[in-house]
């Protein structure tokens, strides 16, 4: 490994609202930062449309990589008095803990899954390419950045580094949950973390904790539960993340069949023929997306028009709990009698968490469990100790909603039509 | 509304029964790989590419009726079989579509074990590396497995012949 970047002469601080301060001390960290990539992510948000529903979910992709950096920075303090860690792994850890997000685009959940591309696969284009946070990574030594890849894609042999990044409880999640709830202002969201990282301990098969700081894991997997259904699965939240959907899918209809957009439309012209190149995809932030769903105000497709008019002036879709197979594609047979395009008006959306789960053998779920390591040295899996982690272990919840507009359906003037369709949506 | 869902049906269909959830998620990213529609996303995880949102669309299946899960203990661990009931048929049979070759392919792997298909899934993930990176992943990776440089070969040759079969 040829290492030329050593410290800082100073370290350098950023003020955090979670943390209180982000600690960098390491050259190469503080280069990464500089990367014109992970500067792009200040321009994503982290929570997607969720600013629609908690006006404070403002918060950007930025700083969430930057808490899981300095959780993991606090990880490795603790750590580096353990005879079970290699000190060696230390920067990989790091890099991979602040760079594990940079794939992320715009509104990812919804641009994802209508282009059918993966922030990941851009994760490992951004680390690999000829980009500025590959050539950093290089510094680290040639192959530096394919082992950062695959500390991400959880391909790294090591499973120790990669349960740091990725598992049950992970720097990940500590610091999503714990910045979500402060940036929603939700109370349910915190647990002690402090405590949490005193009581890890690492293992070559990955991280175990102190039994004594069992309740201080129990509060951490009871507050993902409560910020799953409370916050990332809220319903107004998905009825704007339906919207947004159908916003991207209808452009890219209108531009496959030839429509002629009033302004230029280069942002978006890749995707739409099926490849992005990387430089296209970092070029595109959430500001450039809300740009274009302003100036397709003024497009004369009226689908797209008012997609975009609800979108921006957060006049959502309203939305019942999923009716019988059979009637929602009745629903849609209806939708087109009444001249309602269900295509984009009637949206079918599930959301779907479990909250803990424990290692069933031949399962394949795939989840490592929690261990905790009692004063006699005996490992037990957490849902064995705890009532309250039992009582949601292996349990997972799904939520199935149908969104529709409920303005468009009451200015429907054949009568009988408009209560058969109302008649439908409310039928439980 | 449902396309993605009817697909997962068809592959149910298909096969006739699929035993164990592992191996429906190998059959699925399997079929992904050799270009069939699929849309769901996958990870790599303990056992290989895994897709969460797969998990949530067989579960949906199951709520809205179309799809029977029966849950087995067999030496010890649950297992899961899952086949097509009358409404499933009648779902596919209104509002399915044909997916060309799908039925061959997806019966071929539904005769393989679920050993054999991680094995392949896992081989076509690392599939943009050379060979030998690739035995390395999977020794590196899936020690507890022990799969032999001749299996390797043996699930090369699958691919290949789940490529000619698509053609």
């Amino acid at each position: 490994m040829t290492r030329t970047l050593g410290k800082l002469h100073e370290e350098k601080v950023f003020k955090d609202p979670v943390h209180r301060y982000i600690h960098v001390r390491d050259e190469l960290i503080w280069r990464l930062i500089g990367t014109r990539e992970f500067q792009r992510l200040r321009r994503i948000r982290q929570l997607g449309t969720t600013y629609l529903t908690f006006h404070g979910a403002e918060h950007s992709r930025f700083s969430h990589s930057l808490g899981v950096y300095e959780i993991t920075r606090r990880i490795m303090n603790i750590f580096q008095e353990r005879s079970d860690w290699n000190p060696d792994e230390r920067m990989l850890v790091l890099c991979a803990a602040l760079l594990h997000d940079v794939g992320h685009g715009p509104f990812s959940h919804s641009f994802e899954k209508v282009f059918q591309v993966d922030h990941e696969d851009f994760t490992r284009d951004i680390l690999l390419g000829e980009t500025e946070v590959n050539q950093v990574l290089r510094l680290e030594g040639e192959d530096f950045p394919e082992k950062v890849a695959d500390v991400i894609a959880k391909t790294y042999p090591n499973k120790l580094v990669v349960s740091l990044i990725s598992s049950q409880i992970d720097a990940d999640r500590m610091d999503y949950l714990l910045r979500d709830a402060y940036f929603t202002g939700v109370s349910y969201g915190n647990f002690d973390i402090e405590r949490i990282l005193r009581v890890m301990r690492p293992t070559d098969d990955g991280v175990v904790f102190k039994s004594s700081g069992m309740h201080a894991v129990e509060d951490y997997i009871m507050s993902r539960y409560q910020m799953y259904w409370q916050v990332y699965f809220h319903p107004v939240t998905r009825g704007a993340e339906v919207i947004l959907r159908k916003i991207l899918h209808r452009a890219k209809e209108l531009y496959m069949n030839g429509y002629q957009f009033e302004k230029d439309l280069s942002h978006f012209e890749s995707i739409f023929r099926g490849k992005m190149p990387l430089d296209d995809y970092i070029r595109l932030d959430e500001g450039v997306m809300q740009y274009y769903f302003q100036i397709w105000l003024d497009e004369k497709d009226e689908i797209l028009q008012d997609l975009c008019t609800r979108f921006l002036n957060r006049k959502l879709f309203k939305y019942t709990e999923m009716v019988p197979m059979a009637d929602a594609y009745q629903l849609k047979e209806l939708f087109k009698e009444a001249g309602i395009d269900p295509e984009y008006y009637l949206v079918q959306d599930s959301s779907s968490d479990l909250p803990y789960d424990f290692y069933r053998p031949g399962e394949q779920e795939e989840r490592l469990p929690i261990q905790l390591v009692k004063p006699n040295g005996d490992i037990a899996e957490l849902s064995r100790e705890s009532d309250v982690v039992e009582a949601i272990s292996g349990k997972r919840r799904t939520d199935h909603k149908l969104y529709y507009p409920l303005d468009l359906i009451e200015k429907i003037e054949n009568v009988p039509l408009k209560n058969k369709i109302k008649e439908m949506l409310h039928r439980k | 509304m449902f396309e993605d869902h009817l697909k997962v049906v068809k592959v149910i269909k298909e096969a006739g029964e699929i035993v164990g959830r592992k191996k429906l998620q190998k059959m699925v990213y399997i079929a992904k790989k050799l270009d069939f529609p699929f849309q769901e996303k996958y990870q790599f995880h303990f056992y290989g590419p895994y897709s969460e949102e797969l998990t949530l669309r067989i579960e949906e299946l199951c709520n809205l009726g179309l799809i029977e899960e029966t849950k087995e203990k067999v030496s010890g661990y649950s297992q899961y079989r899952y086949s097509l009931n009358a409404e499933g048929e009648n779902f596919l049979e209104q509002y399915g579509k044909d997916i060309p070759k799908l039925k061959e392919c997806v019966r071929s792997m539904n005769e393989q074990s679920s050993r054999f298909l991680e094995l392949v899934s896992t081989i076509l993930f690392f599939f943009h590396l050379s060979v030998d990176e690739v035995k390395t992943k999977i020794h590196t990776l899936k020690p507890k497995q022990k799969y032999t440089d001749e299996e390797i070969q043996q699930g090369y040759a699958y691919i290949e012949k789940l490529k000619e079969i698509k053609q």
